[in-house]
């Protein structure tokens, strides 16, 4: 059970690569390493708690209306996360506060609580939600990282905003002079970015 | 008959359901808004203060400058819908600068709020967005936290940048932007210009009510 979350979340069905869920934010955010983790992570403790309250109530939602309610429960438990990070995290609020209301959108929070919790107890339901969320946050931070290398030069600048300034000093830059490759930040960059990751997926499946 | 009674049972069970489920959330809400609402508000005052210092130095005033304030009226300048403090600094009794909340409405996505330090003669000592939606990533940069980028209109004024130099370098001004998000600069570089119009429009009532 627990050597089968692993698997499926973090390869054979990678929300990121394989079922291609969530792509709104994994194309808006992976402008940087720091944007792609502080998203990955916030949504990857989202579908953890979404999965594991949704999985003991399974019971007592009706399926006609499973939806609707699925949807309650993910936005008010986003609204919760986000008013208390606002309320006991203020710096991390600031760095990623815009993106945390985005995550009720992202549909791969709905997709494992509708295809898993739903069906689960609630602990294998958690490490769904634990390994889905680890799998996601991985393409966000590789994507991340490949947008961040060509559009700015640099690797992990920014850490030192969400993570204090204990951190300032891991920021790479790798050119003095670099003007920018404005494409790989741009939407089209995340698309193009995607769709090389894809490639590299399948690529590696088809060999073995 | 029996047909109609049974749908009818699943629509009133769903129905019943959905009811609970919105009445059990909605408390948990609510429940934590009442929570962390005054802890947000006082974190939000704390770093709009914060913000205060950063506009004008230090060494510019010796008053309580958080409790000089004069109240704007709203006015097309400011662009400000209700009644907003505008923060006077003075050195032993004379002014030498105030700060004044400005409004882009024309933002990307949404209002961009911003403070504006001036000083008496009407020269920029320090700028900075206190509130925006723009795109993270993209026109994010406005921000402090994001990039010095904001700091371009330190020391400009309506004296030594003329009117037709007061936009970004695409529409022949003066002002560097990030091409990919030219709206949000746009909409700051004017928001700030308004600022300067208001305070030379004000300047004499300022100085007298104060």
């Amino acid at each position: 059970m627990f050597k089968e979350a692993v698997i499926d979340g973090l390869w054979k069905q990678n929300p990121g690569t394989i079922q291609l869920l969530g792509l709104c934010p994994t194309l808006a955010i992976t402008t940087s390493v720091i944007n792609g983790l502080s998203l990955g992570l916030a949504t990857m403790f989202v579908m953890i708690i979404a999965n594991s309250s949704i999985s003991p109530i399974r019971r007592f939602v009706p399926d006609e209306v499973r939806v609707p309610i699925f949807i309650l429960v993910i936005a008010a438990l986003v609204t919760v996360v986000d008013l208390s990070i606002h309320a006991f995290a203020e710096p991390l609020y600031k760095a990623l506060g815009i993106f945390i209301p985005l995550i009720v959108t992202n549909c791969i929070v709905l997709a494992r609580v509708e295809s898993f919790a739903s069906k689960n107890p609630m602990l294998p339901s958690f490490f769904d939600g634990l390994f889905m969320g680890l799998g996601l946050c991985f393409v966000l931070i590789i994507l991340g990282g490949m947008r961040e290398f060509l559009g700015q030069g640099t690797l992990f600048s920014g850490f030192d905003l969400v993570f204090g300034q204990s951190l300032s000093g891991v920021g790479i830059n790798f050119f003095d002079q670099y003007s920018g490759f404005l494409l790989a930040i741009l939407p089209p960059g995340a698309f193009l970015g995607l769709a090389l990751l894809i490639a590299l997926v399948n690529w590696i499946d088809q060999k073995d | 008959m029996n047909d109609f009674i049974k749908k009818n049972k699943i629509v009133g069970r769903t129905v019943l359901v959905m009811i609970i489920f919105g009445i059990i959330f909605s408390t948990i809400l609510e429940f934590v808004h009442n929570k962390t609402n005054p802890i947000i508000l006082k974190s939000e005052a704390e770093a709009k203060e914060r913000l205060l210092l950063q506009v004008i130095s230090k060494d510019l005033y010796n008053n309580d400058l958080i409790n000089s304030f004069i109240d704007i009226k709203p006015n097309r300048r400011l662009k400000n819908m209700e009644m907003i403090k505008g923060y006077v600094a003075r050195n032993n009794n004379e002014v030498t600068a105030v700060i004044l909340e400005t409004r882009a409405p024309d933002g990307y996505s949404g209002e961009i709020k911003i403070l504006v330090g001036i000083d008496k003669n009407g020269n920029i000592l320090g700028t900075r967005v206190i509130k925006h939606q723009e795109t993270p990533g993209l026109g994010d940069y406005i921000d402090i936290a994001k990039s010095n980028w904001i700091n371009i209109f330190t020391f400009s004024s309506l004296e030594n940048t003329s009117q037709s130099e007061w936009a970004v370098k695409k529409d022949q001004g003066k002002f560097d932007y990030i091409s990919g998000a030219t709206i949000t600069a746009r909409a700051v570089t004017k928001a700030i210009n308004e600022a300067l119009n208001y305070f030379k429009e004000n300047k004499l009532k300022m100085d007298i009510n104060v």
